[in-house]
This record gives structure tokens, sequence and C-alpha cells, in this order.
């Protein structure tokens, strides 16, 4: 009995073993493939050098694009706080037939319209609107995908809200605007730190909409530049590629980090008594 | 300081349902004014009413003579306080009795001073610069009344303002409420569904039932002198007993025993009316011996109340059917269980009512086409 559940247990922690490294790998090849002198797809320990990083530089659009990137990130994640923000707390408060319904639906829309298969009428759409190869158009784009979710999640947080925080302060004379601003916000501050960072995040990582909507490259954002690294024999420089992946990921990692810290993420509503 | 006036109040809600309906009342300057009623009698209603948070359908308020039917809450000069609190979780004590100075623009150093003046004065000074979440109950009762009276409005709006706190808690802030109040001067409208509660407080209560007022009064008023068999029941930590009675010529059978009818409910009643004899538990005393005036029983019950026990007599009715009425005695004097015993009433506080529509005898019967009604309906 005794040998069996040791037997048991070596077999458990070897499977474990066996699925951490299979996840480590990607990871490691991240860490490691940068400072490979002859980067591959395989993972073994590099011999050091800096070679990739002088050769990013020299590229002229790779340092631009991570600007671009933190330009779109942040324009979507203002939009989609400050909206779906004032959008949630309307929607929690007031009555209207059909509520539920209409944010279901907008939440299963909005899956579609970020997906590839609305992408030529968006096209179409910002042609007509002139806004091709305007980074605007892009963070209007992503926003719009990204709000149904957002104001969905927060609204969610603005319900577990009571209603007698508002009333209070309507007692003593608060307009509606100094009650969402003094009240509701710092309430619910945990969830909207939880939407602006899955904003950033998605807007950071987002490589079709930007692809297809904006034309020169000095406007294009990481993910795209990304894309324009191979050698002259038309291979995948894995040199560069690994070297600016591993600029492309940690903003998004420090990020987590930080707001992790401060503000500790939360994807329910309610506010623990 | 001001008085409140309500004029013919209709407060309807979609679906025509009618939380206050029609109602009329007057509560004076400087009064500590209770609404007592059942859940869903529409007490809150009126109390929000008279904050602004509902609007009413119909009707006036007037705050201190102004009219402030259709005025923004924050207009009126009230203060409220909820029956969670309401606290601002991320506020400290502080800022959260400060905030409605800062709704009204006064400077941060001001609004801060007069904080910790008030906090003082509620004993709330060591906990200033804690979050109401590190509060006990009581502190947060009292932080939640400080920020209340900061704002040093005209009237105070209390909705159930001791029910979150613990029974011996409550007993506490009860006395303690009731100082303040006092003290301030301010008129204060408090809802409540505990009967004990308004009756220790209140310089004056409305007891409520489905959007109506059924009696106001002093406590003493309301509590010795029922209008009606719902406030009868509604009042009295022990149950008021009111048993069946039909008029005989100058008597009053209450189950199987003859009484003397009342000399003054003579005029108001005629021979063979079905009527309702109560008595308070209280104002009954209990006899071994058989008295001819007392109802006889079965001793089935004895409740220890601490000074003294409340005694539940099974008494035998004219329909064979069994009822229970109770009487106090004083300690001591406990009867055994299943001896006999008689229920005698002091015939000064007995109380008579119609059985048909449940009002005092001899009182004036409401007609049915009730002209604040008509004015006020559709």
């Amino acid at each position: 009995m005794r040998v069996r559940a040791v037997v048991g247990r070596i077999g458990f922690y070897v499977l474990i073993s066996l699925i951490t490294a299979f996840m480590a790998i990607p990871v490691l090849w991240l860490l490691f493939a940068p400072f490979d002198r002859t980067p591959s797809l395989s993972t073994s320990l590099p011999e050091w050098t800096w070679q990739n990083f002088t050769g990013l530089l020299a590229n002229p659009y790779a340092l631009t694009s991570l600007g671009n990137s933190v330009l779109l990130a942040l324009g979507s994640m203002v939009l989609v706080t400050v909206l779906g923000a004032l959008a949630a707390y309307a929607l929690s408060r007031v009555r209207i037939p059909g509520r539920d319904g209409l944010l279901y639906a907008l939440l299963l829309l909005s899956s579609i319209v970020t997906g590839t298969a609305a992408m030529v009428p968006i096209f179409l759409l910002m042609f007509e609107l002139n806004l091709i190869d305007s980074q605007l158009g892009v963070v209007l784009v992503l926003s719009g995908g990204l709000l149904p979710a957002a104001i969905f999640i927060l609204k969610d947080f603005m319900d577990g809200t009571p209603r007698s925080y508002e009333e209070s302060a309507r007692v003593f004379g608060a307009g509606p605007l100094q009650i969402l601003r003094d009240i509701v916000l710092p309430v619910v501050r945990p969830g909207i730190a939880t939407i602006a960072v899955w904003t950033v995040v998605n807007g950071w990582g987002n490589f079709l909409t930007p692809f297809i909507l904006l034309r020169s490259p000095e406007k294009s954002p990481a993910a795209v530049v990304l894309y324009t690294f191979y050698t002259e024999g038309g291979q995948a420089n894995l040199g560069l590629i690994s070297a600016f992946s591993l600029l492309y990921s940690i903003p998004v990692v420090a990020m987590y980090v930080f707001v992790n810290r401060r503000y500790g993420f939360r994807f329910h509503g309610g506010i623990k008594r | 300081m001001a008085d409140i006036e309500l004029r013919r109040l209709v407060k309807e809600y979609p679906g025509g349902v009618r939380a206050v309906d029609g109602l009329d009342l007057t509560i004076a300057d400087g009064e500590f004014f209770a609404l007592l009623g059942p859940s869903g009698c529409g007490k809150t209603t009126l109390l929000r009413s008279i904050a602004g948070l509902e609007t009413v359908t119909s009707g006036r308020i007037e705050i201190g003579g102004r009219d402030v039917t259709r005025l923004a809450p924050g207009a009126r000069d009230i203060a409220m306080v909820f029956q969670d609190y309401a606290l601002f979780p991320h506020m400290t004590v502080r800022d959260n009795i400060a905030y409605p100075l800062r709704i009204k623009k006064m400077g941060k150093d001001e609004r801060h001073a007069k904080a910790e003046e008030t906090a003082e004065g509620l004993s709330l000074g060591a906990l200033l610069d804690r979050r109401p979440g590190q509060l006990s109950g009581g502190q947060q009762q009292r932080a939640a009344l400080a920020r209340a009276v900061a704002v040093r409005p005209q009237v105070f709006l209390f909705d159930e303002p001791l029910s979150n706190l613990d029974a011996r808690l409550r007993l506490e802030a009860r006395t303690f409420l009731k100082r303040l109040q006092r003290e301030l001067g301010v008129t204060t409208v408090f809802v409540t569904h505990d009967q004990a509660e308004a009756l220790a407080m209140s310089d004056r209560m409305a007891v409520m039932d489905a959007g109506r007022i059924r009696q106001i009064g002093t406590p003493t008023e309301v509590f010795q002198r029922p209008t009606s068999t719902f406030v009868a029941s509604f009042i009295g930590s022990t149950p008021m007993n009111l048993l069946d009675a039909v008029v005989d010529r100058d008597t009053l059978r209450v189950a199987d025993v003859t009484l003397p009818l009342p000399a003054a409910a003579r005029p108001h009643v005629r021979d063979g009316e079905q009527l309702v004899f109560a008595a308070r538990p209280e104002y009954m005393t209990f006899r071994t011996e058989p008295d001819p005036t007392g109802l006889e029983g079965v001793v089935a019950i004895v409740e220890n109340m601490g000074v003294g026990s409340l005694v539940s007599l099974e008494v035998a009715g004219p329909t064979d059917a069994t009822r229970i009425v109770q009487v106090t005695v004083p300690e001591g004097q406990e009867p055994e269980i299943g001896s006999r015993g008689w229920a005698v009433a002091a015939p000064e506080r007995v109380l008579l009512y119609r059985r048909d529509d449940g009002e005092l005898v001899g009182s004036a019967r409401s007609d049915a086409t009730d002209p604040v009604l008509a004015a006020a309906g559709n």
C-alpha cells in the first residue's frame, strides 16, 4: 500500500514536471534567444551577445514602433475606461426594458466587430471616414471592439455598489457627476484597474487592425513591425525577432506587476463589508 | 429649525401600488417624531419622499414653511442617516464627516476643523483616521450621525437607525440618540418597525398601515388608548388581549363571562352588537380565587420576564374554541401550570372596538367616499 502511494506520488510529480517543461520552453526561448549569436527555433543556453539588440537599433522602425504601440494602447485604454465607466454607471442605475438583452447582444456583436469577419466593412467604413493610415482610426476600432465587454464587467461592479451611498451623497447635495467621481469610481477602482490593464494588453497585442488600417511604416505599432523582420533571403530574422519580442513583452509584464501591487485585480463586483 | 407639513401626499408606484395614500401630517418644530408600522406599510417611502429621494405623485411637502415638493434632495436642507449608514468605504471617518461640507464648497481646513469638532462631540475623536471598515457597528452609527450633524440641517431623517445594532447596543444607542436630539433641538423624523423603540424615543408617533396613518399621538396616548384593533395588536411588548364580545342589554358577554357594559360605551352600542374586548396583560390582575368579573381559565404557560412573569390562560369560548388570555403577575406569584385562575381587567383600562371596522366604540365611522382620497385619486 505504501509503495503504491509512493509510486503514485512520483508518477504525479513526473507528469507535472513534463507539463511545466512544456510550458516553460517558449518562455526560456524568449529569455535566451535574444542573446544568442545564431538563434534558432530550439532552446539552448546562449553565448551572451548584444549583437541582436544593436541590429535592432539599426532598424529605422523598431523603436518608434514601440512608441506607437504605447500610443495605441493608452489611447484605447483612456477611451474604453472613460466611456465604459459612464455607460456602465448609467446602465446600472437606469431601468430600461430589455437592458440586459441589449448588453448581451452588444457583447456578442463585439466579438464579431473586431474579428476578422468584419474587417472588410470596417476598412470601407474607415475609408469613407478618411481614417485610413490614421492612428485615431485604429484607436476607435480597437475601443469599439473592447467597450461592450468593458461595460459588461464594469456594470457588475457598479451594481455591487449600494444605492444608499449615492442617495446619501444626493441628500447632501451632490450632483450625478460628483457622485460618480467622489463615490462610485473610488469604490469600483479595482474594476477600473482591471479594465484598464485588459484594454492596454489588448491594444498592445492587436496585430490585424493596425496591419490593415495603417499604411506608413513609421505609424505602425510593434506587433506589425515584428512581422517585417526578414533577412534578404526571405527567411525570418530570428535574431531581430527574438530581441524585439523580449523588448515588446517587458512593458506588459511590468504593468501587470505594478497594477496588481497597487490596485489588485478583481473580475467581480461588490465590496467586502 | 423647522416644522414639516405634509398635505394630501400620494406616492403611487408604477403598477398602481399606493405606498403613501393621501396622507396629512404636521410635525412640529424640534419634535422627535416616529413613523411606526409593519414592513410594507409605506413608512420608509414616506421618509424618502420627505428627503426627496422619491418623487411624490401628488400632494405637497413643506419644510419650515417652504414648499420643497419639487426640490432636489440637496436643496431641502435636510440630513439623512441610512439603515446601513452609507459611510463611504474609501474615505476616512474625517473625510466622511467632511464630505457634505465639501459638496457645499467649504474650504479644506475649515471643513476638517468642523468635522473634528463634531466627531469630538460624538466621542469619535480617536477614530478620525480610520476607514469605516475598521469601525464597530456602534462607531459606524455614530460616524453616520456625525456626518448628518456636521451639516447643521433643519431636519434629520433617520431610516431604521438602530436596526443594524445588536440588542444591547441598541438600548444604549436609543438613549444616546434621544439625548443628542434633545441637545440639538432639530426636528427629527425616524422610521422604525420596533414599537418599543418608537415608544421609548419619540415625542409623538404615527402608526402606519397600508400607506395611511392609523393613529397619531404621544407614546402614552398610543399605548393606553389605541384607536383601532390594528394599533392595539401592534403596540406593546406583550400583545394586547383581543377577545370577541357581544352586547347583551346592559352587559357584555366575553367568552363565558358576563361583565357590566362600561357606562361611557352605552350610548354608542346597540343590543346584540358584535364588539372586541381589549385589555393589556399589564392592566389585568391574576386571581386564584373565583371572581365574577374575571375570565376563568387554565394556566397553560408561564414565561419569566425578569421582573414578574407572563401567564397564558386558556379560556373556554362560547363556541368551545379555547382562546388565550395573557396576564402579567408580579415576581413570586407565579401560578402552577394546569391550575385554575381568573384574569380580571381593570375596568377603566378596558377598551371596546367595533368588530366590523376595528375602530374604537364611539369613534366616527370613516366615510366610504373619503374626500381626501377623492381629491388625490385619478
